[in-house]
């Protein structure tokens, strides 16, 4: 299929020391361009899932694996990982464990200089990418000295210079105040769009990132137990199965659906579910 | 006949102020106080000042200016060590106390020091795995624990000691649905202990829901201290703390906006679910 960029065939994997697969026959296919919300409980597997989307499982990983993983056409257990890199990018949780320069300009360059990308090239690609981040005026400062949302910025920044089809984000906002959060997945919205970038987010703030989904994959003990457009999943019966942080005018619907008050589809985001009440007044 | 109440707040905060060695000012005069079986929230924006406030509770920061008092006790010459078994203090990051080979080992550390005799640290650390439900990891190193579990287990460990003020930092951060559930149950359980808490959260969902009295810290300052429902519904304050409006505040506006009268005071998700019920099943009825 011409738009499909990552592509999961029976795929299992354990870690060395654990008797139980972490991932269990995972068969999923991810398309380009789209805004993809990656939902399950703690320990679900969800960070397991993203490491092994380029690769650092089972490279990184000691572990066992079966099926295999294919990324625009590269098996992810052949191909080195920096070849990974520029097809998958992620952003873990904690952007301090992968800023590692002395100043932002460098922590940009520093992914780019490893592929042996030519100067020239470099330049243009920092100047895009912090300007997409919104972190011109910060090039000059060191990693450690920005807030946690700067970081974030620089994180992302560092990842996009390498112009991946698939930017991965783990939990993105976890460690930021709600507005700066909002800001990060707003942004998020908006690189994906220009870019025509696919980005998967794990995220447990469902609230302030459902209006911009595209797809929802569920993920439940290892195992994907749906993979849909956003409106499908949240009308079926898992979504509201999995003990997952849903957002409030969710399970607001839901229970007025359940008493047969609420007719139309169950919605994501509040503007959505005025469509309804609207009917109503 | 007189009754005299002790009024004696649990905790009490005067004048307090702190400036890091790198000439960050993190506490600028900062005046709180807060009752026995009291739960409160501290919210506000990355660097306000959060952490630093909760880490003056048990002298792991020591106020360069202004003082401390927990039960009506100055505690600037008492050691953390002390402090501690009346301060529980349940950090972000879990990883940063936990530090045993094992799930059980991590507790009975924790019941140390508290006169117990040995099997009576065996049989309060029984009680406690089966309480948190980490019974089934207890031969577990706590690194091979996943967030949510590694989080619960930091909880286990420092509510196990039963100190009478417990203080979270960001509890509910990366947890789901029914980790946060069994979180909101603890400290209901330990509220009716007559237990002090004191939360800091962004977690603005979880606070309008289920603590009574807010702070907002912005620049190492209480710019407000109230009840939630007042402060986390003023625009001003929200855009000062670098918060966002509850969902149930921007819902309700949404509804009024477009000639729904809903009350402006519905806080909690049942109230508002009662109150849609009640509005469409009369809509039903008149059409």
């Amino acid at each position: 299929m011409p738009d499909s960029i990552i592509k999961y065939n029976n795929f299992y994997f354990r870690y060395k020391k654990n008797p139980n697969y972490q991932l269990e026959n995972i068969n999923l296919e991810i398309n380009k361009n789209k805004f993809i919300l990656l939902a399950g409980e703690t320990g679900s597997g969800k960070t397991t899932l993203i490491k092994s989307m380029n690769g650092l499982i089972p490279q990184f990983y000691a572990g066992f694996y079966k099926g295999n993983v294919i990324v625009n056409g590269k098996d992810t257990v052949e191909t080195p990982i920096s070849e990974l890199s520029t097809e998958i990018g992620i952003v873990f949780q904690n952007p301090e464990n992968q800023l590692i320069s002395l100043d932002v300009e460098h922590e940009i360059a520093f992914g780019l200089e490893n592929i042996g990308v030519p100067k020239e090239i470099m330049e243009k690609r920092i100047k895009e990418c912090v300007k997409v981040t919104e972190i011109e005026h910060l090039l000059d400062k060191a990693p450690f000295e920005l807030s946690g949302g700067e970081q974030q910025r620089v994180a992302i920044a560092s990842i996009l210079a390498l112009e991946p089809k698939v930017l991965i984000m783990d939990e993105p906002t976890a460690l930021l105040d709600p507005y700066m959060a909002q800001k990060i997945i707003n942004l998020l919205k908006k690189i994906q769009l220009d870019q025509k970038i696919t980005i998967i987010i794990s995220e447990h703030r469902l609230d302030l990132i459902m209006p911009f989904v595209d797809e929802i994959i569920l993920i439940n003990e290892g195992k994907i137990i749906e993979h849909d457009l956003k409106e499908n999943v949240i009308n079926g019966n898992n979504f509201d199965k999995i003990h997952i942080n849903k957002p409030l005018i969710y399970s607001i619907a839901r229970r007025l659906k359940e008493k047969n008050l609420y007719k139309d589809k169950i919605p994501a985001s509040i503007p959505e579910a005025m469509e309804f009440f609207e009917k109503w007044v | 006949m007189i009754i005299t109440i002790n009024e004696t707040p649990k905790i009490v905060i005067k004048n307090v102020y702190y400036t890091y060695a790198n000439g960050t000012t993190a506490l600028k005069n900062i005046n709180l106080s807060v009752n026995e079986g009291e739960l409160i929230g501290i919210m506000g924006m990355n660097g306000a000042g959060k952490t630093t406030l909760i880490r003056t509770l048990n002298g792991l920061i020591r106020p360069q200016k202004g003082n401390v008092y927990i039960n009506g006790e100055n505690i600037k010459s008492k050691n953390v060590g002390k402090l501690s078994k009346t301060v529980g203090i349940i950090f972000q990051n879990p990883n940063h106390q936990l530090f045993s080979n094992s799930v059980e080992d991590e507790i009975k550390f924790s019941l140390k020091n508290l006169n117990l005799s040995k099997s009576e640290v065996q049989g309060k650390t029984e009680m406690v795995l089966n309480t948190f439900n980490l019974g089934k990891y207890k031969e577990r190193s706590p690194l091979t624990l996943s967030g949510g579990e590694t989080k619960k287990l930091a909880l286990a460990s420092i509510v196990c000691r039963d100190p009478d003020i417990l203080v979270f930092d960001e509890p509910t951060l990366g947890q789901d649905a029914k980790e946060i559930e069994f979180f909101t149950d603890l400290i209901k359980n330990e509220i009716k202990k007559r237990k002090t808490i004191v939360i800091v959260t962004h977690n603005i969902e979880f606070a309008i829901e289920n603590v009574p009295r807010i702070i907002l810290m912005a620049n190492g300052e209480i710019i407000a201290d109230g009840p939630t429902e007042e402060l986390l519904t003023k625009e001003f304050l929200i855009n000062k703390c670098s918060l966002v409006l509850p969902q149930i505040t921007k819902f309700n506006t949404a509804l009024n906006s477009i000639g729904i009268k809903c009350p402006k005071d519905i806080r909690f998700k049942n109230d508002m679910i009662i109150f849609l019920e009640n509005y469409l099943q009369n809509k039903k009825v008149s059409t």
